[in-house]
């Protein structure tokens, strides 16, 4: 058994155990993006950080890849960790802004403005399609080619697979194409909806027609973001 | 080393062979048999001698006098004058940097005075395809002093003792790593040595290679006598032609001697060494995408734990260090750890090989102890910067590595006090910036090398990147306001603290330590909208100062526009719409005629 401190708490777990399965098993809530029980841990979207305090040491690391070590001294929530999620959420929002996923995250962590310009790619290159495909299809239809500006996810040699199956695995992980956020006129209103976190309670009253994915309701849990009137 | 009175060399290495000096080589062997001189004259390939601004280089031993900037027909001429009349040419001398008598030995040379070569000792002064000058050098004696005296424990203590840290960036204790993989669970164990070398600008590894390829060869079979390894890679980039050569022959020889192998030495150690080219992505350098790149795999850096040596190439313990350090393993056997710890400060020993580039006088390899202030290897080796220009700052590290402005130039040279400056040792890049150089555009330049050479992996490394570079450029365009500062320093934030590997972890260095000291230049760009140091085209806007100019139609025949008018001995004037902004004009006014006159106006407390 490997025992170490998490938040504070003595905690211990199996040899093998990430830091991030640690956190969910003893509860405290750690956002992550491109880790999916199902597939092999990447650590690319950084959301999953953690720091570990050593003396005045610190350091940061992703938690769905670091493995728990004895006499760790891990805080999942710092205030340069809070810090640094929410910039990574706030450039993903720039960047894949009808990801209802990337506005779920912006709404729970707070992310009320984008500094940078706003984009409107369709990846986020999380790479859990690949792994998707590979370990759970068998399929080694696409993969991640080339690094920096040129890194995309696409099939070999950019051709037309022959080992797809058209299964859809793909898109039923992807976290940018699975369900569209339909709230913001980027154009008009900039990248950020937050309409979910914004609406009043009971929202269905307002809504009838909508179809409320939030998990758990921010609106309900949190509840604190001043109410902005919707637009829709 | 010939067997003849006297030898001369020529340097073989890259700037001196771009600058024909294999001919050179040839037109001396051909005139020394003209004249009947071959017996006694020996002429000699070498590898760089170091001082690649004045190639092709040639030094005669054993008088210990370096030539420079020979050509091919000044040869006979040559031969006559200095071997047959005994006159030594000044004119192709190398004379000591200060502008003084011309002393004709390379010790007198203020580019070598300064330096200590323990590294490159044998630069310049043997055959690197003869692995006999290198055995007549003392060379393979540490070896065969290891294998009879030393218990690969003992090996251990001595190299922990001599404080050697590893070269190629992070500068982690050499000894205690090898004690950690000896101590790794498991038989089969490997060693690495990283030849990848992959910052720009940076030649120090290759020149260590191509020089003296049997010194990293004896280091790592001591290095894997130490660990337990009996087998060994150089992962080396397919760009080093000449150095993949150099190593391979090098293999090949040390094999045939019983340097390699089964038994080596008679001993019961049997070890073997393969080359591994990479494909030259800056990336692979970082240790645990240069293993995934050697069992074939993207390469790609992992999270670490498991360390390397703990868990390396196959799952298996494997030990990794860069060129240099391998190349200092033979040194600290033969003379002792306490030789070694003697040089250098408390915590950094020996000496670093520096690529020293940019706006310096005397540009090449330099060797230097640790503990030389930064000062002195810029202005006392480097000799300064050209022209009547002012120094401005310093780049050290790499591409990752920090900018220091002048206040920062005095300390010592040493791994901890460089990271504390916001800089880093990296693997040895120096490159020099006078005061023509935009401290914004250059953390633009690296920020985009950096980006287009990120593995892409983590979303705080690659957008990080990404979008640092673009505020840099709407800075550099005059489109930034204030509040971008402050999204620059959260991105940079972001990237240095939330990446994974080595490489997003400093990536921010260039934006921070230009931030930190060169702050006024950043506001001047966003603020004022001006680029003080004339770099950034959009922000700036020459203007003729009628005091100054003369009217002497200089600059009117440099515009490529003819934005420039007026008649002879009159103040010119700059048409605003025509300018390109090339700073043709600005360069050439004798005068200081021609300048912006808006940026020099503003005062910045
Ligand atoms: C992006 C990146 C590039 C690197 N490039 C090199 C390199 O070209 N050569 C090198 O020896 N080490 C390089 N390193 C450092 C290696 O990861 C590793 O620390 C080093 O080879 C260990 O050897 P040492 O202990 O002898 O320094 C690089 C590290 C990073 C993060
Ligand atoms: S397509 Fe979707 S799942 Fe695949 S890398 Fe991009 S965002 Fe991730
Ligand atoms: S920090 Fe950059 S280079 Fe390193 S693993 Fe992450 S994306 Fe790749
Ligand atoms: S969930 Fe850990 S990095 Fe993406």
């Amino acid at each position: 058994m490997i025992k170490f401190k998490l938040n504070g708490l003595e905690v211990q777990v199996e040899e093998g155990t990430t830091l991030l399965e640690a956190a969910h098993f003893y509860g405290f809530p750690v956002p992550t993006l491109c880790y999916h029980e199902g597939l092999s841990n990447w650590g690319g979207c950084r959301l999953c950080i953690v720091e570990l305090k050593q003396g005045n040491q610190s350091r940061i690391v992703s938690s769905c890849t670091y493995l728990a070590q004895n006499d760790l001294n891990v805080f999942t929530n710092s205030e340069k960790v809070v810090k640094i999620r929410k910039t990574i959420i706030e450039t993903m929002l720039a960047t894949v802004p009808t990801s209802k996923i990337v506005q779920d995250l912006a709404s729970k962590y707070g992310v009320h403005r984008v500094r940078v310009a706003v984009e409107n790619k369709d990846c986020l290159l999380c790479g859990l399609c690949t792994r998707m495909c590979i370990e759970q299809m068998d399929g080694k239809a696409i993969g991640l080619v080339g690094r920096g500006d040129s890194l995309k996810i696409t099939t070999a040699f950019d051709k037309r697979s022959d080992t797809c199956r058209l299964c859809g695995g793909c898109i039923y992980i992807c976290p940018a194409c699975q369900i569209r956020c339909i709230g913001p006129n980027i154009e008009k209103d900039g990248p950020i909806c937050n309409a979910c976190a914004n609406l009043e309670p009971p929202c269905l009253d307002q809504f009838e027609n909508m179809m409320c994915y939030m998990d758990p309701c921010v609106a309900c849990e949190i509840g604190t973001e001043k109410p902005v009137k919707s637009k829709l | 080393m010939g067997s003849k009175r006297t030898t001369i060399y020529v340097c073989m290495g890259t700037s001196c062979d771009a600058r024909k000096s294999r001919r050179l080589q040839e037109a001396f062997s051909r005139a020394l048999k003209d004249k009947g001189l071959h017996d006694e004259i020996d002429v000699s390939a070498t590898s760089c001698l170091g001082y690649c601004d004045e190639g092709p280089n040639i030094l005669i031993e054993p008088e210990n006098l370096m030539y420079h900037n020979l050509n091919e027909e000044d040869v006979p001429f040559f031969i006559e004058e200095h071997f047959i009349k005994g006159n030594r040419l000044e004119n192709y001398i190398l004379a000591p940097g200060n502008g003084e008598l011309k002393i004709p030995d390379m010790t007198d040379i203020n580019f070598f005075k300064h330096q200590r070569l323990v590294v490159l000792r044998n630069r310049g002064r043997l055959e690197p395809d003869s692995i006999d000058e290198y055995i007549a050098m003392d060379g393979y004696a540490a070896l065969s002093k290891v294998l009879e005296e030393y218990t690969p424990e003992s090996i251990i203590v001595e190299i922990i003792d001599s404080g050697l840290r590893g070269r190629g960036g992070a500068g982690f204790p050499t000894g205690r790593k090898w004690q950690i993989c000896r101590n790794a669970p498991g038989n089969e164990k490997y060693i690495v040595c990283n030849a990848d070398e992959g910052d720009p600008g940076a030649f120090m590894d290759r020149s260590i290679l191509e020089s003296d390829p049997h010194a990293v060869i004896e280091g790592m079979i001591i290095g894997a006598r130490a660990i337990g390894a009996n087998q060994g890679f150089v992962y080396i980039r397919d760009e080093y032609p000449l150095a993949v050569q150099r190593i391979k022959k090098a293999i090949q020889q040390a094999e045939d001697y019983g340097l390699l192998g089964d038994h080596i030495l008679g001993s019961d150690f049997s070890f073997t060494l393969k080359i591994v080219r990479g494909a030259g992505a800056f990336v692979c350098g970082e240790e645990t995408a240069l293993l995934a790149s050697i069992e074939g795999k993207v390469g790609r850096p992992r999270q670490r734990p498991p360390f390397p040596v703990i868990k390396g190439l196959w799952r298996k313990p494997t030990n990794i260090n860069n060129v240099e350090t391998w190349a200092n393993v033979p040194h600290i056997i033969r003379n002792g750890a306490k030789w070694f710890s003697n040089i250098g400060t408390a915590k950094s020993k020996g000496t670093k090989i520096f690529s020293l580039v940019g706006k310096v006088t005397n540009t090449g390899l330099v060797e230097v102890p640790m503990g030389i202030t930064l000062r002195e290897v810029i202005f006392d080796i480097g000799a300064g910067i050209p022209g009547d220009k002012k120094f401005k700052a310093v780049q050290i590290g790499g591409p990752s590595g920090g900018c220091l402005p002048d206040k920062m130039l005095d300390i010592p040279i040493d791994y901890d006090q460089l990271v504390q400056a916001g800089a880093m040792m990296g693997s040895g890049g120096l490159i020099v910036m006078d005061e023509t150089t935009c401290m914004v555009d250059l953390a633009k330049y690296f920020t985009k090398f950096l980006y287009e050479e990120s593995c892409g992996k983590c979303w705080s490394c690659r957008e990080g990147l990404r979008r640092m570079l673009e505020i840099l450029t709407k800075i550099t365009e005059g489109k930034a306001k204030e509040e971008d500062l402050d999204t620059l320093r959260d991105l940079a934030e972001m990237t240095k603290y939330a990446s994974m590997c080595g490489l997003g972890q400093t990536a921010a260095n260039p934006v921070l330590s230009t931030l930190k000291y060169f702050e006024k230049e950043y506001i001047l760009h966003v603020r004022y909208k001006r680029c003080p140091a004339k770099v950034c085209k959009a922000l700036i806007n020459f203007y003729v100062i009628p005091e100054r100019c003369t009217g002497c139609m200089r600059c009117v025949a440099a515009c490529p526009t003819g934005a420039i008018t007026g008649p002879r001995s009159e103040p010119h004037n700059i048409d605003q719409s025509k300018c390109i902004k090339c700073r043709a004009c600005y360069e050439i006014c004798k005068f200081n005629a021609i300048e912006d006159v808006i940026v020099d106006a503003i005062v910045i407390k």
